[in-house]
């Protein structure tokens, strides 16, 4: 188990420690999310009455947007110098390389979603900061990130990667996003939130089933 | 030249490497059709054949990177579809790519791959190994700021870094310089765990590959066509042998075409 958890933490910091050098993921991430954010701010030309209808979508649409681009770069670094083939060729559960991989998109998802959010709750006015709605983003995120992570092993390996990630990953998170959208909603309504509980279920729920299913079949992605 | 069975191992330890029946397909295309291939503990083969014939596909097959369409391998007695981690524990590989990150030092590099192969003593092997390879100096550099060579440098040492008993190498002499071939000799050469260690080189430099193998195995068009011990061989007579195999299997690619 030691062995195990060692080379996941040294998947995670060697993705940690390359985007630490070269900044490509996050300032990318972050550059999209703070576009898609301050064009919905003014296209909706937000009033009271509406933006606690329209700020879970636009938060949403950036946090999935920006995190297709983070996840689209996940396995770039492993495809340029052979570098996935080397990690095949390690002694290590398939399952490590997912877990690892896992946790750097995470991480970086997470940074991202630290900047975006102030930025956010500025412009749309809002109180993001509440323990509950922290909590919703942490879950819509690692079921995102969950399935994500599988979907861009599978993508790196086909022509159209870029076009392939989304087209793959979209239809298949649409539950996670859903109920993350609605959680997030029933949160920020200026009436006492009272369903939120249930979306929370649905996107528990969820997060176990696509962490569960991504770590079986990761191991599958790289057989011929 | 007299063709041998290459079954004899050393010290009565399993075959380094044994492989029955290779085949692979690729779609329609049959690449690998049937090779029987086996190397003995400590022994070293130069495996050579002309572009397309196979041996690329051939190593990533024997390194369980790919897997067969049918036949088997075992590496030190062990089988890969049972105990991967196993087989993967005894195999260095130096291939065209240098398996390394650009964006983090050579240290870094060599860290992560020992701490994926559970390398006791990491940071003192590191050191040793580097400076086996001569780059001591540069080991704090990031390796995307090295020439080819110098990667290819610390490619060699990622693969000796966990001691295999077997190495595995893929046209390793492509844009060395002589002093980085006279380093991959030395390595080749150099013992593991007190002994000889295995190797399989792929080249189609046959000097080179002549001079550091026991065995010499040619592949042609997804076939073993030759074996011989390489101190029965000579240079002339093995690139005569090669250069008509070559041009059997290009005009043989040639019909194909035009059958088409």
């Amino acid at each position: 188990m030691n062995s195990y958890l060692n080379k996941v933490l040294a998947i995670v910091g060697k993705d940690v420690t390359s985007e630490l050098r070269s900044r490509e993921v996050i300032s990318s991430m972050f550059v999209f999310a703070l576009l898609v954010i301050v064009i919905f701010n003014f296209a909706f030309e937000l009033r009271v009455e509406n933006k606690e209808a329209v700020a879970p979508g636009v938060l949403w649409v950036a946090i999935i947007f920006a995190g297709m681009l983070g996840l689209n770069r996940s396995f770039i670094n492993e495809k340029d110098r052979g570098c996935m083939e080397g990690l095949l060729l390690c002694p290590v559960d398939r399952s490590a390389i997912y877990m690892g991989k896992l946790a750097g998109n995470l991480i970086f998802m997470l940074a991202m979603e630290a900047i975006i959010l102030p930025v956010f709750a500025a412009f749309f006015n809002l109180p993001m900061f509440t323990p509950r709605l922290l909590l919703i983003v942490l879950l819509g995120t690692v079921g995102f990130v969950a399935v994500g992570t599988l979907f861009s092993a599978v993508a790196v390996h086909t022509r159209a990667q870029e076009i392939m990630l989304p087209i793959l990953l979209l239809p298949v998170t649409v539950p996670v996003l859903v109920a993350a959208v609605k959680a997030t909603g029933d949160l920020l309504s200026s009436t006492p939130p009272t369903t939120e509980g249930p979306w929370l279920g649905v996107l528990v729920g969820f997060d176990v089933i696509f962490f569960t299913a991504a770590f079986l079949t990761f191991e599958y992605v790289f057989q011929e | 030249m007299t063709e041998r069975s290459p079954e004899e191992t050393v010290d009565g330890a399993p075959p380094a490497l044994e492989a029955a029946r290779i085949t692979k397909r690729f779609g329609h295309r049959l690449v690998l059709k049937g090779v029987d291939f086996s190397l003995a503990a400590g022994e070293r083969v130069a495996l050579f054949g002309p572009n397309g014939a196979g041996k690329t596909t051939l190593m990533r097959i024997l390194a369980t990177v790919s897997s067969p369409s049918s036949g088997s391998v075992l590496v030190d007695g062990i089988d890969p579809l049972d105990e991967p981690l196993e087989a993967r524990r005894r195999i260095g590989v130096v291939s065209h790519h240098s398996y390394l990150y650009d964006d983090l030092t050579a240290r870094e590099n060599l860290r992560f791959y020992g701490r994926m192969y559970d390398v006791p003593d990491l940071d003192a092997r590191i050191v040793e190994t580097v400076a086996r390879v001569g780059l001591s100096a540069r080991l704090d550099d990031r390796v995307g700021t090295f020439s080819h060579g110098m990667q290819q440098r610390i490619a060699m040492a990622r693969a000796v870094l966990h001691d295999p008993e077997l190495l595995m190498l893929d046209e390793p002499e492509a844009g060395l310089d002589q002093d980085a071939l006279d380093l991959l000799v030395e390595l080749l050469r150099e013992p593991a765990s007190g002994r000889r260690r295995a190797a399989l080189v792929v080249t189609h430099h046959l000097d080179l590959g002549l001079s550091l193998s026991d065995r010499v195995a040619i592949l042609v068009d997804g076939r073993l066509v030759f074996q011989a011990p390489s101190c029965e061989l000579d240079p002339a007579s093995v690139r005569q042998f090669y250069s008509r195999h070559t041009a059997s299997a290009r005009s043989g690619r040639k019909r194909e075409a035009a059958v088409r």
